[in-house]
């Protein structure tokens, strides 16, 4: 149990971050992530359906369990 | 002591025919499942009879002449991997083999996808120009029909199902915190896109009791069917139908090894704490619709709690578990990796949630809608968006918007490649599959715990399987390599 507070001060509690009004820190994975993303959305158009309305009206299922 | 929490999924996948003037998923989905098993002659048929009266050394016993009836005219295969794959409620399914562990699991449900895929290219030859079938891995189709990822869990029949049911609700409710395949908006009846833009999980919005019976209508987080496929005298198959379809192999591991290990805590009654939720039910949603993931949900006696939290206390339980039981239950090593990673993921989730979008389901799914979404200056309940949510789940690696997204890997194209045709060798499955892949054409029929032979003059001759962890290769290879025939088996068998 101890170890486990301890690990959870390390983290600044929701409640304290809206007091302080500070962003969550933002590690290096996630700016990584970001840049990739960058380059995906400027080539995501090319494989998404033509015609969204269309696909996500005529994508009917029956339902299953 | 906790029994080996012996495991698999069972996938219902999403099936349209583009181009079909009338598309009949029914129809559709025997095509899928025909094309593939047709390249894989000769076709061993699902064998409904479920009885499983004998036992010896090894688990078998051959019975004597009363011939096993086999279906015919169901599309419902058994494939060499130890997998069935069928038509379910217009779906095509698969269910993976029994699996020893979380990570066998994972390569086994993407192994299934490979499937999936090659039927789907199968089945495309034999389409009329115009027309495409595709797959699609995911639970909804955004009007409100929903259809399942479910788990099986291999659990000890002396433990009181209440116990069960009290320990593992909180766990279910919550768990969707890394389990959750993320859903833009809300198929709840009078949830709006403004209330609710995006959500963790694909099947929350489907569950209306805590226990019950029921798969297709009033679905309850805890499902109640008793069929244990297995010896009924001293085990449950705890059937879980709440979870979504991952797409993320960590979701995966996570989903089934963090359930796992809750279970084998449960059998040996070290939950040291009642966590009783005031409203299962509700909760399921409200921790679906908090993105903030912050909310407090409220407790049976009273006292507050978030989601986030819940979980905390169930890892703390289960360090402590592995402390004075140890993992065995849930495979040592692989325990100590769902330990692991169960905590960094809470950890993450608790400062940084965005940096899991490299790791789990929503989270790469919310981080890349959200960018698109602010790039096009675009509201929530965009078609764009929506159409985005479906396409995520689409299995051809082409269209995939989850393929395009570089998920961390916890499995290597090896071994999937392997597992498309090859079973487990830690359970009964690789008795099953390797029995077909010598003897196909002498198996008329198999289940999950019986294989019933065609040896030609004798009549048809049922093995019983009952125990999941009779049959692994250690057990039966020896036996298997000084059998030229399955008369022979059948004979050394019967002594």
């Amino acid at each position: 149990m101890a170890e486990r507070e301890h690990r959870r001060k390390a983290a600044p509690s929701r409640h304290e971050e809206e007091v302080v009004d500070e962003q969550p820190p933002k590690s290096d994975k996630g700016e990584k992530i970001k840049a990739e993303l960058d380059d995906l959305l400027d080539e995501i158009d090319e494989v998404l359906e033509v015609n969204s309305e269309e696909f996500v009206r005529s994508y009917v299922q029956k339902g299953g369990q | 002591m906790a029994i080996p929490k012996v495991c698999g999924i069972e996938t219902e996948y999403g099936i349209v025919v583009r181009g079909a003037a009338e598309p009949n998923p029914m129809a559709a989905s025997s095509l899928l499942i025909n094309a593939y098993v047709a390249s894989l002659q000769p076709r061993v048929g699902w064998d409904f009879e479920d009885e499983s009266p004998g036992n010896d050394a090894r688990g078998y016993r051959v019975e004597g002449p009363a011939a096993p009836e086999v279906e015919t005219h169901l599309v419902n295969a058994v494939l060499t991997n130890g997998a069935r794959y069928y038509v379910d409620h217009a779906h095509p399914e698969l269910s993976i083999p029994e699996c020893r562990d979380a990570r066998e699991v994972v390569v086994w449900d993407k192994a299934g996808e490979q499937i999936l895929l090659r039927s789907m290219r199968a089945a495309q030859a034999t389409l009329p120009p115009g027309q495409e079938l595709v797959v699609y891995k995911n639970n909804s189709d955004r009007k409100g029909n929903s259809y399942g990822c479910h788990e099986n869990y291999l659990v000890d029949r002396a433990v009181p199902f209440h116990r069960i049911v009290a320990g593992i609700v909180p766990f279910f409710v919550t768990r969707q915190l890394f389990a959750g395949a993320g859903k833009v908006g809300s198929e709840a009846r009078g949830v709006s896109s403004a209330e609710v833009p995006f959500q963790l999980s694909q099947r929350a919005d489907f569950f209306e009791e805590e226990v019950g019976l029921e798969t297709t209508l009033k679905r309850p987080i805890v499902n109640t069917r008793d069929e244990p496929h297995c010896d009924a005298q001293k085990y449950r198959r705890l059937h879980v139908i709440l979870g979504d379809a991952n797409c993320s192999e960590l979701a995966t591991f996570l989903k089934v090894g963090t359930t796992a290990v809750v279970l084998a805590m449960i059998e040996d009654d070290e939950l040291p704490r009642n966590l009783a939720l005031a409203s299962p039910v509700q909760a399921l949603r409200q921790v679906s619709y908090d993105l903030d993931l912050g909310l407090a949900l409220e407790l049976a006696d009273g006292g507050r709690i978030s989601a986030l939290d819940i979980q905390w206390e169930y890892l703390t339980w289960a360090r402590k578990y592995a402390d004075t039981h140890g993992l065995h239950a849930v495979g040592e090593g692989v325990g100590a990796e769902i330990l692991r990673r169960w905590e960094s993921v809470l950890t993450a989730l608790e400062t940084d949630p965005m940096s899991l979008a490299g790791s789990l389901d929503w989270v790469a799914k919310y981080t890349l809608l959200s960018a698109y979404r602010e790039r096009h200056g675009l509201a929530w309940d965009a078609a764009r968006l929506a159409a985005m949510d479906l396409q995520y789940h689409d299995l051809r690696p082409e269209r995939s918007l989850f393929a395009r997204l570089d998920v961390e890997r916890l499995t290597n194209d090896a071994e999937v490649e392997a597992a498309v045709t090859e079973p487990p060798t830690t359970t009964r499955a690789w008795f099953r599959g390797k029995c077909l892949q010598r003897w196909a054409s002498q198996i008329v029929a198999a289940n999950w715990d019986s294989l019933v032979f065609d040896v030609g003059a004798d009549p048809l001759r049922r093995v019983p399987m009952i125990e999941p962890l009779k049959g692994t290769a250690a057990m039966v290879d020896e036996l298997l390599e000084g059998c030229a025939t399955p008369s022979e088996l059948l004979q050394r068998l019967g002594t």
